[in-house]
């Protein structure tokens, strides 16, 4: 998903090394002191811009803002004020110091480590969904409020709104910056992947009109869900089962697009404009995975989005085996989505009409009313039935419940081919 | 040909975005590589902020005054050119005017023995 490299700065430097940096400083500085922290980053970064703009970039340019970002420490460390005001954390890496704590954070094991427990930070159960989804796009991705505005499709007012709470709770409660242990690890994990994967959702299927964007985000889903399984207490099942299903996913968002922009159905995709690297790292991804006896949700998911990503054709797709897999995932995560895709699968074995029969039994079925892939689901099952005024006024209601350009697109062609 | 300098005044957005900042710089690698491709380019260094100023008779050294923002010289090129008008005309794709910065373009001094 990486653009070409830039005079010796591989894509998105900036960004991420803002992450990292935020992450590491967050340690120095504390959960309750993140403008502060922020601000010493943001300095840090403009100051490598003003001077590699004119001289280049140097060949280690991370050591570089390191540098630059310890020096910056130190200066603010100078203000006896802001020392005071240092976290627990900091005391405990000054005891522990040789021969100098700093030094010591910047260290590569060190920084993955900050970043780590930034995650568990931004995921904290304490913190509304929505600020966890802003706090991680804007302390581990490097965005600003205007990017995340614009990624989340919000205002800017909103997203600062979703930081100033998480901010606020740092100030009020005693979240710590760590990574923990043992049984409450896991279920930490739990609602750090359940972000991940709302992150990754948030570029793949919202609306988001700007195709870079959406990339971006599940580019940055990946990211994080790799920082996980890099670290041997966070790569469990899930992880790795969550990062299949997003590589999966993401070997296909080239061939989703026609060339003016229209969404493409699964069968109208050129399957050879697939990524077959990523589907392969996907796969490995996937057998990672399957160490364990119980079998998880996301490789659930996984496991049908790689009998797709790994069928030859559309015809020759095992839709038997992912029909099973559906009634599995159903039962376990019982969700009308899921139950929606599981009638496209049902139509696909028996025909349109059992298809609809599906849809029309689906447990919770009002509350996908205004969800516009249920009409579209309907107008295609209708049209292949070859009642086509039905299909078309189902397309029509697809219409209103989506803003997306692309599916709008898509819509209005399946409007132009139920006609006959 | 002769040679000319480029002194680069005023900063980059102090509220710019990591991207933003990427961006920006990618900007100037294009631009310094194109005067490199003309054979315009000869050298350039940023300058750090701050350093002392040496004054009068009795060499007084001081921590300033230093220019503030937009006066602050952030760094300086050396380039080729055939004249002070192909000079300030090459200095016009500089990317410093979209973050409201200024180039001075200034002829450098040949003195024949």
């Amino acid at each position: 998903m990486s653009d070409a490299v830039v005079h010796g700065l591989v894509d998105h430097f900036f960004r991420h090394e803002s992450g990292r940096l935020q992450a590491v400083l967050t340690r120095v500085f504390g959960l309750h002191n993140l403008e502060l922290v922020e601000d010493v980053v943001q300095a840090a970064l403009l100051q490598a811009l003003e001077s590699w703009k004119i001289q280049g970039v140097p060949s280690d340019p991370a050591a570089w803002v390191y540098r630059v970002a310890r020096n910056k420490v130190l200066d603010v460390f100078r203000h006896q004020t802001v020392a005071d005001r240092l976290g627990p954390e900091w005391a405990s890496l000054r005891e522990a110091a040789e021969p100098n704590p700093i030094d010591r954070l910047f260290l590569p094991t060190e920084v993955a480590d900050s970043q780590l427990r930034m995650i568990f930070t931004c995921c904290h159960p304490e913190l509304p969904e929505e600020s966890q989804i802003a706090l991680t796009l804007k302390t581990l991705c490097g965005f600003n409020v205007e990017e995340i505005a614009r990624a989340l499709l919000t205002s800017e007012a909103n997203v600062k709104k979703r930081i100033a709470r998480a901010k606020r709770k740092f100030l009020e409660t005693t979240i710590e910056f760590e990574v923990h242990a043992g049984e409450s690890l896991k279920a930490r994990l739990d609602s750090v992947h359940t972000v991940i994967y709302l992150l990754f959702n948030e570029g793949y299927s919202s609306s988001q009109p700007y195709e870079l964007i959406r990339k971006d985000l599940c580019g940055e889903a990946i990211r994080l869900g790799l920082l996980l399984f890099d670290h041997p207490a966070c790569r469990n099942v899930d992880t790795a089962a969550l990062l299949a299903l997003m590589l999966f996913h993401a070997a296909r968002f080239d061939a989703r697009l026609d060339p003016d922009g229209g969404m493409l159905l699964l069968e109208e995709q050129d399957r050879s404009k697939w990524d077959q690297e990523l589907i392969a790292r996907g796969v490995y991804y996937l057998s990672e995975s399957a160490s364990g006896q119980e079998i998880s949700r996301y490789q659930l998911e996984a496991a049908i989005a790689s009998q797709h990503s790994l069928a030859p054709s559309f015809r020759e797709t095992d839709w038997d085996l992912i029909l099973a897999l559906y009634n599995r995932l159903i039962r376990m995560c019982p969700s009308p989505v899921h139950e929606l895709n599981r009638a496209i699968v049902v139509a696909q074995i028996s025909g349109p009409d059992a298809g609809i029969d599906a849809i029309r039994s689906i447990d919770g079925l009002p509350t996908l009313q205004d969800y516009h892939l249920l009409h579209a689901t309907l107008g295609e099952l209708h049209h292949r039935a070859g009642r086509q005024s039905e299909a078309r006024n189902c397309f029509n209601t697809a219409l209103q419940y989506t803003s997306s350009p692309s599916e709008q697109r898509l819509l209005q062609r399946k409007l132009q081919t139920a006609t006959l | 040909m002769s040679n000319f300098m480029y002194l680069f005044r005023g900063g980059e957005n102090p509220s710019a975005s990591p991207d933003k900042m990427q961006a920006q710089m990618k900007k100037w690698m294009d631009w310094i590589q194109r005067l490199k491709e003309q054979e315009k380019y000869i050298s350039g260094e940023p300058l750090q902020p701050g350093g002392k100023v040496v004054s009068g008779a009795k060499k007084i050294i001081t921590d300033g005054p230093f220019a503030e923002g937009k006066e602050v010289v952030g760094g300086f090129f050396l380039i080729r050119a055939a004249s002070l008008d192909e000079a300030v005309a090459l200095s016009k794709d500089c990317p410093i005017f979209e973050s409201g910065g200024s180039v001075e373009v200034r002829p450098v001094q040949i003195i024949n023995h």
